[in-house]
């Protein structure tokens, strides 16, 4: 990889804001969240498809367990309406905590894969749960393209 | 640059009201259901401290006791379903939105001037149906399906049901369940009032005669003055005043077991033979409402509590650097939103993703900017539809 950063804090201070790649979501299934696996084309130089895939099927994975409709999620909702969902007040939902993992999830894939390969994954809550947003940064000290990711093979020399 | 820290609800777009530091979120027009609560705790004030006292001697303590569990459960349902968020989709921020309409301008590909470039739809399948996704023109996303934009309080709302002035909010999916059992509890608490309200007459009656009984009993009133404006249905009466609440009931009910909102059901977006069929039920009535009433708490997305940074002194002498000179949809009749605060809210994100220096790169559209989209919405009756009071 030409742009070698070796973790998230170096990678805010000395890389400069190449481009966003948008994952958007994925509806064939209904209204559960669910994103898209599909690679987008300005990643590609980037990082490995499979790596990608992974991260976004993980995801999914979790999403799904917290949107799922079984026994627990009947259990939270019945006992929640009896006590007129006051119980909310002192517990935590099962959404909130898949999304604690999420978060969680997410910083460890940041900090192993992305920013080494000059990424960062936005976690898609602060996007209202309507995009992966994926930052593309590029070494502050190679030629000064900012428009496209593509320039990542010229920037050897740092 | 002075900056100060403020939460991020002082700054959201949309006509929506704050209270309690960003926890409370309502529409801006209250006075409805002001009403509202003023109907629910007069009507049950009059029902305590007039017929309760007597029946408690006479009939059972259960009976007030049970009026008063019923009474807190509609407050709590009330206020829960007023308070919360129903569901408000945050608006895209700039790079997102310039993301999005460079792929709808590869869609279109060129457009000759002077022809109106083609409607912003996007084409999904749902469980083997075609929807059609409609880009939402305020908030510069395509509308995830089900998600409907309120004009009144200028947000998008997922699983939009309707916008309620009862309720002083919207209705949509994080806020649904509690509507339904507001309303459900509500006509439980309305029969239970008037049920009892005739049993005190009738037992007074027997024993004092029917005059003396309205004079002793004042807070019958109400009640009464409503059976006598039809001398021989009383029942009818009672029935009118209850349609309201218990036939509204009824009809969620039904929407419940089709897993429909308000909203598709006045499109009619599923009925009709050369439409599709409702692709999110799960033709089955329980599972219906299982997924709808017992279905995960869905968390707010809109993240009002959080803080930003904002700079006092760049607000003094904002131009309007984006290209939002965009004419707004027919759904609001309001003046446009200004965007001032979308710089801000561009800088404060780019702030805490800690890349402070390459804020003015971030402000710069990474593309040529397009030219204002001269095509509104026009779909006319989903704006109807809006603005609808239930």
């Amino acid at each position: 990889m030409a742009t070698e950063f070796h973790n998230l804090q170096e990678l805010r201070h000395s890389a400069s804001l190449a481009n966003k790649v948008f994952v958007q979501r994925d509806y064939s299934e209904g209204t559960t969240c669910k994103f898209q696996t599909k690679f987008p084309t300005e990643l590609e130089t980037r990082i490995e498809r499979s790596l990608f895939e992974d991260t976004v099927k993980t995801l999914n994975n979790y999403y799904a367990e917290a949107e799922k409709i079984g026994g627990q999620s009947y259990l939270e909702g019945c006992l929640a309406c009896a006590t007129a969902y006051l119980i909310f007040l002192c517990m935590e939902t099962r959404y909130e905590k898949v999304l604690k993992k999420i978060a969680k999830y997410i910083q460890e894939q940041n900090e192993k894969i992305y920013a080494p390969r000059g990424l960062l994954i936005t976690d898609p809550i602060e996007r209202g749960m309507r995009v992966i947003e994926i930052s593309i940064y590029e070494d502050r000290g190679s030629s000064g393209s900012s428009s496209s990711s593509s320039s990542v093979s010229g920037s050897t020399t740092r | 640059m002075i900056t100060r820290k403020v939460r991020k609800w002082e700054k959201l777009p949309g006509k929506n009201t704050f209270c309690c530091d960003g926890r409370v979120m309502m529409a801006r027009q209250k006075g409805v259901f002001y009403l509202t609560l003023f109907l629910i705790i007069g009507t049950c004030s009059l029902f305590f401290a007039f017929e309760c006292p007597y029946l408690a001697v006479h009939l059972s303590p259960a009976i007030p006791v049970f009026a008063a569990v019923l009474f807190l459960f509609v407050m709590a349902m009330l206020l829960r379903t007023s308070f919360s968020d129903p569901g408000v989709l945050p608006r895209a921020l700039p790079d997102e939105a310039t993301f999005i309409e460079m792929e709808i301008e590869a869609a279109n590909g060129n457009v000759p001037p002077g022809q109106r470039a083609p409607p912003r739809i996007r084409n999904v399948q749902i469980n083997s149906q075609i929807v059609k996704l409609k880009y939402c023109y305020t908030c510069k996303i395509f509308r995830p399906p089900r998600a409907s934009h309120c004009s009144i309080c200028d947000n998008c709302v997922d699983r939009f049901d309707h916008h309620c002035p009862w309720v002083g909010n919207c209705v949509g999916k994080r806020n649904y369940r509690y509507f339904y059992m507001f309303t459900l509890s509500l006509s439980l608490l309305t029969i239970y009032i008037f049920t009892f309200n005739i049993v005190h007459v009738a037992m007074r009656s027997v024993v004092s005669g029917f005059l003396n009984t309205l004079k002793d009993t004042p807070g019958t009133y109400p009640f009464l003055c409503l059976i006598f404006l039809q001398k021989d249905t009383p029942l009818l009466v009672c029935f009118f005043t209850l349609w309201s609440v218990v036939g509204l009931t009824g009809f969620h009910t039904y929407l419940i077991s089709l897993n429909q909102t308000t909203n598709e059901d006045i499109k009619g977006s599923w009925s009709g033979k050369n439409r599709i069929q409702n692709p999110y039920s799960h033709k089955n009535i329980i599972k219906n409402c299982c997924e709808v009433l017992c279905g995960p708490t869905y968390p707010s997305v809109l993240d009002r509590r959080g803080l930003m940074q904002e700079d006092l002194v760049a607000l003094a002498a904002l131009p309007s650097t984006n290209s939002d000179t965009t004419p707004q949809t027919t759904k609001t009749t309001a003046p446009l939103i200004p965007n001032e605060h979308t710089p801000d809210e561009a800088k404060s994100i780019a702030d805490s993703a800690a890349e402070k220096s390459s804020s003015p790169k971030e402000e710069q559209p990474p593309s040529a900017k397009l030219p204002p989209l001269a095509s509104p919405e026009t779909d006319a009756e989903t704006s109807i539809a809006k603005d609808k009071p239930h």
